[in-house]
């Protein structure tokens, strides 16, 4: 037996598959098909938490994602923190304890996956209750694309717990017939136990399915964009508040309906009923009729409706019209009702009498479930009628339906969910017809009339016990004390007393603590309204947020053709935008800082060989290429012969460098310019941007040709006795094959594009090939040099080798801030062009200061080590007192195997004027003697370019 | 014989895992490489345009569109651009036929074969496994066989063909550098499928 208040037969549960579990580190039984918290009511265990602030006991509210008490964290299968109970299935092995509102993060990472998927549909339907399933299958009929969305574990939305009965047979044979028809059609998407948590601008919805522990997945995020969105959302019972409305064994009138019809729980042997609204008669008799004593049922207004007075007369249901409960007693649960008759005009209360009960069931009317509706940006009305604040307006493509529209009956919500599907579908031109209605029980569209508040009996300390939202333990008292401080907005009086701020995002509290601030205000509850709506509707983890891009799969890693070469000779890699660039090679044994000089002594003396395949690269065509190359770059390129490279620098309009790399004139009306490998993408957006909106008249394409080409420098005074063992097609000698110029030639059978270029001051080439080739042709150059000593190299002696040169690299040794002035590159500057990017800037009063931050070459103290890139240069051997005055910092700093000394570049104020003074560099707690020198320290004249 | 013709493909080291992660009843990951690729800039309603379409035996089609000749695929990715796809080695073949076409008119024709290489995602669950990293509608009503889009497979850039042969299929042109990369995603994503 699953408890003792689990009926012999009925519900929804699996009684073949009993389901052990542990709560509180209780051993326990439900069934399959259990909720947690209907598992532990049929145990007869109410309390599942205790309160927030006050650590008061807490019991079950309601029967869904309302819940605001019975928060769990859960231990195993895997540890979650902060679920509701009522929204927990029951599982094998499950272990659970309640929340005082706050849960834990597992310190372990999380196994499971989760992963995220996009779908697009004509029609969304969110929500499978009578309204939602009504709209699907309209929309579905007429052959629309039709997504159905449902929280719930099956579809039924309000059905499941009501017991009702449609066209004369229990309303669950309808629900699985319309589930069965929807599953069949071939457009049609069912996704149960999902959420649709956020409703955002153009019909794009988010929503998390839960696929459960054992699924390949364990949540998945649906990005759903729609053309037509039916928001059958349902509607969430309110409670009352009166004095102790917190204690376990209060419950709403509806969710113990669900209890009943949906698990064959029985929330408690004798009820008191507490209701302003017609609709907890049903719950009333439905309880009685399964067993439950029904001591009374308390309506605070002057008159029962007929129809369920009747009802309750025939079972012997005694009616307290004019009367509310003011109070409760009992600690961890509810033991009795405090009642007395309450005049509804003065709220003056009578002499009380007390009804023993362990249930005290509540009913303070229906908020439609407008979250959604509201989010969309959805206006909301207060309606006076219903008692709650309804969707009024309209947003286009998107269609209220039943409960959520405020909608009373099953027949009503039938009859509106099939106009909506009828509607959604024909605003997408495709022809629906509602199928006829399912016959419904003739049951009066209920009515109710709001109590927002019964008066506090105890007169000493009032509202202190009245919750207005039990998530966040606000009580009437709290509302007070906002009012009272002069704040009249709901979001200040939100944001004042946390009300609605919960996991539940105050489901329960909202629309009840506005009518409690308008009393208090003496103001309309229309003109009060209610909070913001926010996305998520319900929590969402951030596990499932992140989806799979997480690991491997965070970011791309580009790789070149030659990747697994590095990776076979065990390199490390430097990440370079998202690629990956071997950073040294290191014989076994070998620290970084001995492969570098290594390294770096092989390029200086024989020949070394990198993978320079990173470096974007976009081709230039059109009648009008040189005259965009020459306003696009700051030095001249229109006089670039054919078969001649030219090194090139960009500035941004306001003069400062931006990117740098080679112009190859490849055709008459056809150039190949290289970008450095982080700024090849901006590059091209810099360049089509002023091609597509400054200049159109210019006739010039460019296209990203990056990866086309494999690219291989090979450096040092040997390189080019390599290429002769290697290369054939190409007279190397420098008459025939001067710097910064190119040839075609064959290399291992591949045709290959020779370049002249050299980023280290050595005599050096750059051999391109088709990306498939790359290997083979490595492979071939590494061959041919193994004679020679070829030494492959990375990123990091490339920057020692071009540092010593007094080449800077963009983005390193610049950081937006300096121009090509500064860097000492003024000869690149063109001062025959009538105009380029960056031009008109040059001559600005600050870009021509003479202290500005210019770049030149530190020498360290004999006897000291690298200085730490970003080191500040300060002039003097003592500091000042602060604010000490700052000349520069360092941008670049090695060791040097050909100098025989650390040296570093830095930017430095009125540098170049400073050339051969000893100023500081402040590297921990000393000041560090440094002398300021030429950027170029090695090969100044430029002899060895030639070999 | 083309692994001899053309080196390594971007996607030769994944094509044991690709065809791991392949399953016939659900989906089929596998990389059609060595295809000529060239890219074409032209005015669209010039006369060389024109001429282009002659000698292709196609029009070329409009952004998002994909007109085929029994070779060729020429795949719309902008108003005044286009990608050309044909068999291996085809590559200078077509580059000479656009330029000759072109006449010296303005344009720009780029051989850009090895700039990209080509996924085939194929089989009943495709669509199920791209939309899990696009945010495209690929169902067939609304992306048909003569469609092709430029956008993002995962966190790469992508241009998508859609590519029925017997079964739902598409091309996914991916730049070299990231093959491995959608390569992985691709796998990562097929995996509930049962490879």
């Amino acid at each position: 037996m699953s408890g003792p208040f689990r009926l012999a037969d009925g519900g929804r549960i699996d009684r073949e598959r009993p389901v052990s579990f542990r709560f509180d580190g209780r051993d326990l039984q439900g069934f399959a098909g259990d909720t947690l918290a209907s598992a532990l009511l049929a145990q007869g265990v109410h309390q599942v938490a205790t309160g927030i602030r006050y650590g008061r006991p807490r019991g079950v509210l309601a029967a869904g994602p309302e819940e605001p008490n019975a928060l769990v964290q859960i231990e195993k299968p895997f540890p979650e923190p902060m679920l509701t109970a009522t929204t927990v299935e029951l599982r094998e092995g499950l272990e659970a304890v309640g929340l005082p509102g706050q849960g834990r993060l597992s310190p372990d990472p999380d196994p499971a996956r989760y992963d995220a998927v996009h779908e697009h549909c004509d029609v969304l339907v969110v929500g499978a209750g009578p309204a939602g399933l009504s709209a699907a299958l309209a929309a579905a009929r007429s052959g629309a694309r039709v997504v159905l969305a449902d929280a719930d574990t099956e579809f039924g939305g309000g059905l499941l717990g009501s017991g009702e009965m449609l066209d004369h047979a229990p309303a669950l044979e309808w629900v699985e017939r319309a589930r069965a028809e929807l599953a069949r059609r071939s457009e049609v998407r069912l996704l149960p136990r999902t959420t649709v948590t956020g409703h955002y601008d153009a019909n794009y919805l988010i929503a998390v399915e839960d696929r459960g522990p054992d699924a390949f997945t364990r949540q998945r995020t649906w990005h759903i964009r729609a053309h037509e969105v039916v928001l059958a959302t349902g509607a969430h019972e309110r409670p009352l508040v009166f004095a102790d409305n917190d204690r376990p064994g209060t419950m709403l009138a509806g969710a113990a309906r669900t209890y009943l019809h949906r698990y064959a729980v029985l929330p408690g042997r004798r009820a008191v009923v507490f209701t302003t609204d017609d609709g907890a008669y049903a719950a009333a008799l439905d309880l009685c009729g399964a067993g439950v004593e029904i001591a009374a049922v308390v309506d605070a207004r002057p008159e029962a409706p007929p129809f369920w007075a009747k009802r309750c007369a025939e079972q012997g249901i005694p009616v307290r019209t004019g009367h509310a409960v003011v109070g409760t007693t009992g600690e961890e649960h509810v033991t009795g009702a405090r009642v007395a008759a309450l005049d509804p005009d003065t709220g003056a209360l009578g002499p009380e009498e007390h009804h023993a009960c362990d249930l005290l069931l509540v009913s303070g009317g229906w908020n439609p479930a407008v979250h959604l509706y509201s989010q969309a940006r959805g206006p909301l009305a207060y309606d006076e009628a219903a008692g709650a604040f309804l969707p009024s307006g309209s947003v286009p493509g998107v269609h209220p339906a039943g409960a959520a529209a405020g909608l009373r009956t099953t027949a009503q919500c039938l009859s509106s969910g099939a106009v909506a599907g009828v509607q959604a579908a024909s605003r997408l031109g495709l022809e629906a017809t509602a199928a006829p209605r399912p016959e419904t029980d003739p049951h009066p569209v209920p009515k109710g009339r709001p109590l927002w508040r019964v008066p506090d009996p105890d007169a000493g300390d009032p509202g202190r016990t009245q919750f207005v939202d039990l998530a966040r333990d606000a009580t009437v008292a709290d509302v007070e004390k906002a009012v009272g401080a002069g704040l009249s907005s709901v979001e200040h009086i939100k944001r004042f007393t946390t009300i609605g701020t919960g996991h539940d995002q105050g489901r329960t509290s909202g629309t009840v603590s506005s009518g409690i601030i308008a009393g208090l205000l003496g103001a309309d509850l229309a003109e009060v309204g209610t909070t913001t709506f926010r996305a998520p509707y319900s929590p969402v983890s951030f596990a499932a947020l992140a989806g799979r891009e997480r690991g491997e799969l965070y970011d791309p890693i580009r790789v070149t053709a030659m990747h697994d070469w590095h990776v076979e000779q065990g390199a490390p890699f430097e990440n370079v935008g998202q690629w990956k660039r071997p950073w040294y090679y290191p014989r076994p044994g070998e620290s970084m800082e001995a492969a570098v000089l290594r390294e770096c002594r092989a390029v200086r003396t024989g020949v070394g060989m990198q993978d320079v395949s990173t470096l974007g690269k976009i081709d230039v065509q059109g009648p009008d290429a040189a005259e965009f190359l020459d306003l696009v770059y700051t030095n001249m390129m229109s006089t670039l012969k054919l078969g001649r490279i030219r090194y090139g620098l960009m500035c941004h309009a306001d003069g400062m460098v931006f990117d740098d790399g080679t112009v190859m004139r490849t055709g008459e009306h056809r150039y190949l310019i290289s970008t450095t490998s982080g700024g090849a993408a901006g590059v091209l957006e810099h360049l089509e941007d002023w091609l597509q909106t400054e200049w159109t008249h210019l006739r010039v394409h460019l296209t990203s040709v990056t990866e086309q080409w494999a690219t291989i420098a090979l450096a040092g005074p040997r390189s080019r006795e390599v290429l002769e063992r290697a290369c054939t097609g190409i007279d190397l000698d420098n008459a025939d094959f001067p710097f910064m110029s190119w040839r075609n030639g064959t290399i291992a059978g591949r045709r290959a594009r020779v370049c002249r270029i050299s980023f280290s001051g050595e005599l050096a080439f750059e051999i391109n090939v088709p990306w498939w080739h790359g290997r083979q042709v490595w492979d071939a150059l590494y061959a041919a040099g193994e004679p020679f000593g070829i030494t492959p190299y990375g990123t990091e002696t490339m920057h020692v080798l071009r540092a010593e040169k007094g080449f800077p690299i963009v983005g390193q040794d610049t950081d937006g801030t300096v121009t090509p002035q500064d860097l000492g590159m003024g000869w690149a500057v063109s001062k025959k062009k009538a105009d380029f990017i960056g031009a008109r800037s040059f001559s600005r009063p600050d870009n021509t200061r003479t202290d500005r931050k210019q770049l030149v070459g530190l020498i360290p103290a004999a006897g000291e080590g690298v200085l730490p890139e970003g080191t500040q240069i300060v002039e003097t051997r003592v500091l000042p007192r602060p604010p000490v005055p700052m000349l520069g910092h360092v941008t670049s700093s090695y060791r040097s195997a050909a100098l025989g000394t650390p040296f570093a570049l830095a930017l430095v104020k009125g540098g170049r004027d400073r050339i051969g003074q000893t100023v500081y560099g402040h590297v921990g707690d000393r000041l560090v003697p440094v002398e300021i020198t030429d950027p170029v320290f090695y090969d100044k004249e430029g002899a060895r370019r030639d070999g | 014989m083309t692994a001899d013709l053309y080196g390594a493909s971007p996607l030769a080291v994944r094509a044991d895992a690709l065809a791991a992660s392949s399953s016939p009843s659900t989906v089929r990951i596998a990389e059609v490489p060595f295809r000529a690729q060239v890219t074409l800039r032209v005015d669209p309603r010039g006369a060389a345009a024109e001429r282009i379409g002659a000698a292709l035996g196609a029009a070329l089609p409009g952004p998002g569109g994909v007109a085929r000749t029994e070779r060729v695929a020429v795949l719309g990715l902008g108003p005044d651009e286009w990608l050309l796809v044909g068999p291996e080695g085809a590559a200078q073949g077509l580059q000479d036929t656009l330029t000759a076409a072109l006449d010296r008119a303005f344009g720009a024709v780029v051989d850009v074969s090895a700039h990209r290489t080509i996924v085939q995602v194929s089989g009943p669950k495709a669509r199920e496994v791209l939309n899990k990293g696009c945010a495209l509608d690929l169902h067939p009503r609304v992306f048909a066989s003569d469609r092709c889009a430029q956008t993002d497979v995962a966190r790469t850039s992508a241009i998508l063909m859609r590519h029925d042969v017997v079964e739902p299929g598409f091309w996914v042109f991916v730049r070299a550098s990231f093959a491995r990369y959608l390569a992985d995603w691709l796998i990562d994503a097929a995996a509930e499928y049962g490879g």
